[in-house]
């Protein structure tokens, strides 16, 4: 073990740098240590290429994958916003009516726990294809919505409740002033899971209906460039889409800092 | 939930009565008999408190007569204007605020949802974080807030409708002594300049004394009420606080308590 535990820091801020100097340190080593790999073997481009063979395809075969990007960031989009809507409005109608609730929340758990993948083929059966592909988007995406909601809007503060029932609040004021800002720090959890989920819902809905034929996201890029065996632009089509999920994922927990940061404990520094 | 308690409203009660109970008790749905039957009149501008052991009904009690939960027999009077919204004021033993609202609009929040023109709401707001001596804390978050001062807030929230009726469930007794004996003296100079009805809930003898004009002596649960004890002394201040006379109605205070508690053993 090293001598130095980030615990032991005197300061945050060298913290900070550190927790972004390390990833850095880690990835500029694999990288050259793939490099090196390739370049030592002599590993054939169509085998492994090496990163400069990545970066060059990235670059010379851009405007595809870039055409590629859009269309399945578009999807995971659709797919996101849809579980965000579709999530938080059926959890507040199951905290509306447990009728609602004990009819349909298996159904959801079922949709859940079924792997998409399996689905898909359906779903392209049935749907026209971009319509499918937001679908799965959707079905991967929207239960954390769902779970965390139904959560933020079971932890409310009985006495809050109390009060705005004292003050008779219609349920619309209830809605807005007490249940959805109460909610909102779940919500943004649940959110922030469902944007990583969208984006694989999608990639799997395009493998899936690559082989139909008339997909042109990244997924279905990858799943062509493999049968061409265009290896590297395999890696590249793969090096984008981590990007775009890591992008995903910081937008979405730098949102979810900014609505939190003046009240709640998730946002707030140790100190403060 | 509980369901909205239908809560009668009366302008023909004796016009000096605030609060009638007649026969009121209330069995929870598990069975726990919490409180009761208890009778009790309350007179406008009249400040009692209910003292009893902790799980003796004083917080069913006070949210029965808030209308928040239902009571499961007996009937609740409350004397009252057809605004029923602006008639009664309710602090939590809890500071109760919501935390993602700074103080103004946690206090801003009965006048919201009662409609109140932005600009009257805002005076009205700023009136009563001055009466508690906040006004400067408009904009700070609740969690910024000490314990007293969360309480402040809650106590402002409280006052803003301009309520008739001033309910309070051991709002207190989360706090130091000091914070509580000066919440306590703030407490009695805002009653004195506002001449409100307020039904204090503590489980404390000296806060019960010290507040009171009435203590109303509860026995373990089901709550009913033991003993009426009328604390008969104009000036409630810290000569008040250390007085024989303050001490012998602890002490008669306490007996009754004993007393309570004894008789519902025994039974
Ligand atoms: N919502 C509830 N459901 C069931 N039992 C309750 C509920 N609220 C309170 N009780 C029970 O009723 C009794 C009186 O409670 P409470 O009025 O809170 O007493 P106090 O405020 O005097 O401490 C307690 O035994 C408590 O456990
Ligand atoms: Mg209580």
């Amino acid at each position: 073990m090293s001598a130095v535990e980030p615990s032991s820091l005197r300061t945050n801020h060298e913290r900070g740098a550190l927790r972004f100097v390390l990833p850095v340190v880690v990835l500029t080593i694999g990288v050259l240590a793939w490099d090196l790999i390739v370049r030592l073997n002599q590993i054939p481009p169509y085998v492994l290429p090496s990163p400069g063979a990545v970066v060059r395809t990235l670059i010379s075969d851009w405007p595809i994958l870039w055409a590629s990007l859009l269309t399945t960031l578009l999807t995971t989009f659709e797919g996101f916003v849809a579980a965000a809507i579709g999530g938080i409005a059926l959890a507040l109608l199951f905290s509306r009516s447990k009728w609602l609730e004990y009819s349909l929340f298996p159904y959801a758990i079922i949709l859940q726990v079924t792997p998409v993948i399996a689905i898909a083929p359906l779903l392209l059966i049935y749907l026209p294809q971009h319509a499918a592909v937001v679908v799965c988007a959707w079905i991967v995406a929207f239960f954390p919505v769902l779970a965390n909601t139904t959560l933020g809007l079971k932890s409310i503060d009985r006495n809050l409740s109390g009060l705005f029932q004292l003050y008779h609040a219609s349920p619309l004021q209830t809605l807005r002033y007490l249940k959805l800002p109460a909610a909102l720090p779940y919500i943004l959890g649940g959110l922030r899971i469902a944007g990583g989920l969208s984006l694989i819902g999608a990639v799997v809905a395009e493998i899936a209906a690559g082989s139909a034929g008339a997909g042109s996201g990244l997924a279905y890029r990858i799943a062509e460039s493999g049968y061409r065996l265009n290896i590297p632009r395999m890696f590249a089509a793969l090096l984008l889409l981590s990007l775009a999920g890591i992008v995903i994922y910081m937008v979405l927990a730098l949102a979810s800092h900014l609505i939190l940061r003046r009240w709640h404990e998730s946002a707030l520094g140790k100190d403060s | 939930m509980a369901e909205p308690a239908p809560v009668a409203l009366d302008r023909n009660l004796k016009s000096d009565i605030a609060i009638r109970l007649r026969q009121v008790g209330k069995v929870y749905d598990n069975g726990v008999k919490a409180l009761g039957p208890i009778d009790l009149d309350v007179r406008k501008g009249e400040f009692i408190s209910l003292l009893g052991p902790s799980g003796c009904g004083k917080s069913t009690a006070l949210r029965i007569v808030a209308g928040l939960t239902a009571a499961t027999s007996g009937e609740v009077r409350i004397a009252g204007h057809a605004a029923a919204a602006q008639s009664i004021g309710f602090v939590f033993q809890e500071p109760t605020l919501m935390p993602w609202a700074t103080v103004h609009d946690n206090v801003l929040l009965p006048l919201k949802l009662a409609h109140v023109a932005r600009i009257e709401a805002d005076r009205r707001v700023g009136d009563a974080l001055e009466r508690v001596g906040l006004a400067e804390f408009a904009q700070t978050y609740p969690r910024e807030l000490s314990g007293g001062m969360k309480m402040r807030v809650s106590l402002a929230r409280a006052l803003v409708t301009d309520p008739d009726v001033l309910l309070m469930d051991e709002p207190f007794a989360a706090l130091d002594e000091i914070t509580r004996f000066k919440l306590n003296n703030d407490l009695l100079t805002l009653w004195r300049g506002l001449n409100k009805t307020v039904v204090f809930v503590t489980h404390s003898v000296f806060e019960s004394v010290f507040l009171s004009q009435r203590v109303i002596v509860m026995t373990a649960r089901p709550g009913r009420i033991a003993a009426e004890i009328g604390i008969d002394a104009p000036e409630r201040n810290e000569d008040f606080r250390t007085s024989a006379e303050y001490a012998a109605y602890c002490r008669a205070a306490s007996i009754a308590l004993a007393h309570a508690s004894d008789a519902k053993a025994q039974s």
